[in-house]
């Protein structure tokens, strides 16, 4: 039950209508699945974003919490980032801890935010080496039609930045705060079938697939993560074009993740 | 209930009867049901019910998982019932705890009164359910949820099966508890009902009634989940007539 069965038909029919430079759901190499972002979902999170991208849908919710920095990084506040690919949004997917490659999702989710700064952890000290803000990103995944990542990293960085900082409650502020985001990292996910590369790749796309890359880039024009994911291989001319082409779509995706709406 | 050691203890019935919410005693939360929000379920629905917001999937009949439990006779059913971690005030820690195992044994058992499992020997149906947003009662609008998934999913099945809980509040018998009432109320009686027979197939308690309070108590959840089950029916007419005058003028 945990191995998804793909008919090769299929992939064949995938990667021929990819050779002419066609998709199964008529889109062309360089388009996205509509985009929406629904803000504040869930109103006993500390900020939540619901991201869906064609039949994807993600849901995020921020959670801030008074804990202990790490003794390594007395005057940093903590970052977490979890990816809960529950049963209920795959036929394969099982109770249990983690597999690796949702733990994969969370990872490369987390490494954008990280690499980007999107959040300066300094702010989020409280008292170095005793008290800090412990900032969960917690990503439920409810629907798995194809590029979990990208979906996941638009719900978690849209969900931080309408997040509140529950200073109050905690007795840590007179008044909650809106979390200090000063960055907003978009992954772009490509997937090679035979000599094309599509973006956003759609569950039997990626069944398909002959590798998959992801690019995370910010607005100011640094990349920030990738990932190079599946069996397959990219030339560093591929992986040049296709930083390209992450950049023209984060530009795009950006607006979605800050205010919300459709693309 | 929670009221014990508690340190402000709210008013929650107004001299005239009315709930913290605005809410008469028999008066139910908003109730929202929608069929088939999920693409990748066999059966799908999302309930929100009042400030609770739940999602439910079904899958099957499919091959059982872990094998041992195949049963050769029927159909077997599984049911996870899941709180994501922002879905409560203290962030949960995600995975199984007891109190999540509890809930999702007794909600099985409730499906497998109703379900025609003999029909599927040696296969699973697997119900599985995630509070995204809880606000008390969640595991009556899992159940709710998760009953509208299972008609989604066409499993076939005797009844849906609409749940309630009653309880006890500034001791007076009120229907479908909020956080606060469940917090500070005197007891807590979730119920699920299969309207075709008239039975209970879910029952819990917890805290204090009289005999006579809780007779009134169980007349008062059977009226609600009848409310209850025509949402759960109206849900799947709205998911399925669509469809229909398509097929009519085909």
């Amino acid at each position: 039950m945990s191995e998804e069965i793909t008919a090769d038909i299929l992939t064949t029919h995938i990667l021929d209508l990819a050779a002419n430079g066609k998709r199964m759901d008529g889109r062309s190499a360089d388009q996205y699945r509509p985009v929406s972002v629904e803000i504040g979902f869930v109103t006993t999170a500390d900020g939540s974003a619901l991201a869906r991208i064609g039949d994807t849908a993600v849901l995020s919710g921020i959670k801030l919490e008074p804990g202990k920095p790490f003794p390594d990084t007395p005057n940093a506040g903590v970052l977490t980032t979890n990816a809960e690919l529950i049963p209920l949004s795959s036929p394969t997917f099982e109770p249990g801890p983690p597999q690796p490659w949702a733990i994969e999702v969370s990872r490369v989710v987390d490494r954008a935010i990280r690499a980007a700064e999107a959040i300066d952890l300094t702010k989020l000290c409280v008292t170095p080496g005793e008290k800090t803000w412990v900032c969960y990103v917690d990503v439920h995944v409810l629907d798995h039609s194809g590029n979990l990542i990208d979906a996941a990293m638009l719900a978690g960085i849209s969900a931080l930045h309408h997040a509140i900082l529950p200073s109050k409650r905690f007795g840590i502020g007179e008044a909650d705060t809106p979390l200090d985001v000063q960055h907003t990292p978009i992954e772009c996910t490509f997937v090679r079938l035979g000599d094309a590369i599509v973006v956003d790749p759609s569950f039997e796309e990626e069944r398909a697939a002959q590798g998959r890359l992801t690019v995370a880039t910010d607005e100011t024009g640094r990349v920030v993560a990738m990932q190079k994911g599946l069996v397959g291989a990219f030339s560093p001319d591929d992986i040049r074009a296709t930083v390209e082409r992450a950049f023209h779509h984060g530009d795009r995706l950006r607006a979605v993740a800050r205010k919300g709406g459709t693309l | 209930m929670g009221s014990v050691g508690a340190k402000d203890v709210p008013v929650l019935l107004s001299p005239e009867g009315i709930r913290v919410d605005g809410r008469r005693l028999d008066e139910l939360r908003p109730l929202r049901v929608v069929a088939g929000p999920l693409h990748r379920a066999d059966g799908s629905a999302f309930v929100e019910w009042g400030a609770n917001k739940v999602m439910a999937a079904v899958y099957g009949p499919r091959e059982v998982h872990p094998r041992h439990l195949q049963q050769n006779n029927k159909a077997i059913v599984q049911c996870k019932y899941n709180m994501a971690a922002f879905s409560v005030d203290e962030r949960k820690r995600p995975g199984l705890d007891r109190r999540s195992q509890e809930i999702s044994k007794v909600i099985a058992e409730a499906f497998e009164s109703v379900i025609f499992a003999e029909e599927y020997p040696r296969t699973s149906i697997d119900v599985y359910i995630e509070v995204l947003q809880a606000n008390a009662g969640t595991r009556c609008a899992g159940l709710v949820a998760a009953s509208v998934a299972l008609a989604d999913a066409g499993i076939p099945m005797a009844d849906l099966v609409p749940a309630v809980a009653v309880g006890k509040v500034a001791g007076e018998i009120v229907l479908d508890l909020n956080k606060a009432e469940d917090n500070f109320g005197e007891a807590d009686l979730p119920m699920a009902l299969v309207p075709q027979s008239g039975r209970l197939v879910l029952l819990q308690m917890e805290g204090h009634m009289t005999r006579e309070e809780l007779s009134h108590a169980l007349d008062m959840g059977v009226k609600g989940c009848q409310i209850v089950y025509d949402k759960m029916k109206a849900a799947l007419r709205d998911r399925y007539s669509a469809a229909r005058p398509a097929e009519v003028a085909a």
